[in-house]
């Protein structure tokens, strides 16, 4: 009867998430997505709660309150720092299914040696060594994405990288192997040990040399991981709901892996073992042209005289913190009829979909967002093209220069626009360390400052303030 | 000698048990892969975060080792995994709801 229960359970709960994940399709439905989740969690956690297996609550109730302690303080970060919530919740993940799979293979070792079968201990292997990289990975990624101290920014290289860390994971691998063969020997123990320390060392390894402009991609591999990890667990465990969940969670991170590559013109193995934005000074193009400064009043008014403004933010927006003042700024320009568009690139900020979010915190339409595809023929007819904080993804040398890190990578053609205002903070290179020749186009014209500043100084003179000069 | 025993136990397994997760796997991974395809690009962040918790559902393994029968040691990793697993489930599901709210059309 109680297995009965368990499996219509775990069905129900199937059903609910996969109707959550297609949900998803529109905004418009997309909160519902929230309720079919949220229901079939429940379901799932009540009926294998009351199995009759489960004799001790206690802990079950301490750890669950701890749970809702700390989970409620993280989903109310700012959205700015979503990447490395997210990151962090892809180590949490990792951390849980490591540690089931170090207790399952303790367990068998000490009281059911025989239940270490050879399938059985492989899929362990596999959950333990995903379930770990995937924690220090991510760990390694949110410290990145915060810009923790200690752990560098720019990606970190040093000869002969990609052969200790593959050597690394071959080791695991083969360790893994023996295990296999051999779960119950006297050593097994310390080998299994061995296999979560290299585990460990490898997720550090890996995210070493990943810099700011690969983490859309990284944050979404380590998705996919966290997924094969619940995956790994559910045939340790013999559970299909871990399987199919673990399955969605893992499809999910491939395709937006996909598209975050596709979108940079990069492989994998390349996001992973290539080392994005080592510094090339070298790719200085042509003779060195000067910037052309604008002034506040001189940008407002171009701003006035456009029928058609396409903004491009950039992770220099979130930076900033500018949401509301482009908010405040969008609506100065709707009132006055001018049609206002955002070009959102699949890879601009820290993570998929991050743009979208933060003007979807600011009030801004979400049908004023616009893909880049969708974008770039009407770019020609466009007045002013606004850009935020965004380097490498208006970036003409994608186009055609062969030595770039960036070569390839499709941009949004902001240089075809009529004019192009570019807010930049500084006047260094953007995080692909290269030379942008936009904004030194004979159309552009520089807005140099806090993102937020210079947008709040330009709603100020749009709408007739005083005190600017 | 303990290595003979687990021979037999794996000669002995039943193996259909396993082709079936198998096969469970392989097709909820081309429906993850046909439903996540047609998710709008403007909600990459929150399909981010809600198949984060939905991930979570390893907490349903971490309470079969936490409240099983088992050692204290083996428990207290359950715990542990448990507790992860919770903080995904709860921050996860009320974050992306909280994005979600944002996204309107005018």
């Amino acid at each position: 009867m109680t297995y009965a229960v368990a499996q219509a359970a775990a069905i129900l709960a199937t059903a609910l998430f996969i109707f959550s994940l297609y949900w998803m399709n529109d905004p418009k439905t997309a909160r519902h997505a929230v309720v079919a989740g949220v229901s079939g969690m429940l379901v799932a956690v009540l009926a294998t709660w009351f199995q009759p297996e489960i004799v001790h609550h206690g802990w079950i109730v301490l750890a669950i309150v701890a749970g809702f302690i700390v989970g409620v303080p993280l989903s109310l970060v700012p959205l700015t720092a979503v990447p490395q919530r997210t990151a962090l919740s892809h180590a949490f993940g990792g951390l849980a299914a490591g540690l089931v799979g170090a207790a399952e293979y303790f367990l068998g070792l000490t009281e059911h040696p025989a239940q270490l079968t050879a399938f059985r201990m492989s899929a362990i292997v596999a959950e333990v060594i995903l379930g770990f990289l995937t924690f220090t990975g991510s760990l390694m990624a949110a410290g990145k994405l915060q810009e923790v101290k200690w752990i560098p920014q720019r990606p970190v290289t040093y000869p002969g990288q990609n052969v200790v860390n593959i050597g690394v994971l071959v080791v695991a691998v083969a360790l893994g192997v023996v295990v296999v063969m051999h779960p119950t020997a006297a050593w097994s123990a310390q080998v299994f040990s061995g296999i979560v320390g290299l585990a460990v060392l490898f997720g550090v390894l890996l995210i070493i040399p990943i810099g700011g402009a690969d983490m859309p991609t990284v944050i979404s591999i380590l998705n996919s991981y966290a997924g094969l990890s619940a995956v790994a667990m559910g045939f340790v465990l013999n559970n299909k709901l871990l399987v199919t969940a673990g399955a969605l969670d893992g499809s999910s991170g491939l395709i937006l892996s996909i598209i975050m590559c596709r979108a940079m013109n990069r492989s994998f193995t390349n996001v992973l073992f290539g080392a994005f934005g080592t510094v090339q000074k070298t790719v200085a193009v042509g003779e060195q042209k000067a910037w052309k400064q604008e002034t506040v009043e001189g940008a407002a008014q171009l701003l006035e005289q456009a029928s058609l403004v396409v903004v491009i933010p950039g992770y220099g927006m979130a930076v900033a913190q500018a949401q509301h003042k482009v908010r405040e700024l969008y609506d100065q320009l709707t009132k006055r009829g001018i049609t206002v568009r955002f070009a959102i690139h699949p890879v601009a900020g820290r993570m998929p979909g991050h743009m979208n979010v933060l003007l979807a915190e600011a009030n801004i339409p979400y049908t004023a967002l616009v893909e880049m595809e969708e974008i770039n023929p009407d770019m020609p007819q466009c007045d002013v093209a606004l850009v935020i904080g965004a380097n490498d993804v208006v970036n003409p040398a994608a186009r055609y220069a062969k030595g770039s890190p960036i070569y390839g990578m499709p941009i949004i053609d902001a240089d075809k626009a009529k004019t192009v205002l570019a807010i930049k903070r500084s006047k260094n290179p953007g995080f692909a360390g290269i030379d942008n020749e936009l904004y030194v186009q004979d159309n552009t014209w520089m807005l140099f400052g806090d993102a937020k500043a210079v947008i709040g100084d330009l709603v100020k003179q749009l709408a007739g303030g005083s005190g600017i000069h | 000698m303990i290595d003979g025993l687990v021979t037999v136990q794996t000669a002995a397994e039943p193996a259909g048990d396993y082709w079936s997760m198998l096969f469970v796997f392989v097709l909820a991974t081309f429906i993850g892969l046909g439903v996540i395809r047609r998710v709008s690009r403007l909600l990459y962040t929150p399909l981010m975060s809600l198949t984060n918790a939905i991930s979570a559902i390893a907490v349903v393994g971490s309470i079969a080792v936490t409240g099983a029968e088992y050692p204290a040691t083996i428990r207290v990793l359950g715990a542990i995994a448990l507790f992860a697993s919770m903080t995904n489930i709860v921050s996860g599901f009320l974050i992306t709801d909280r994005m979600l709210k944002m996204f309107k059309k005018q």
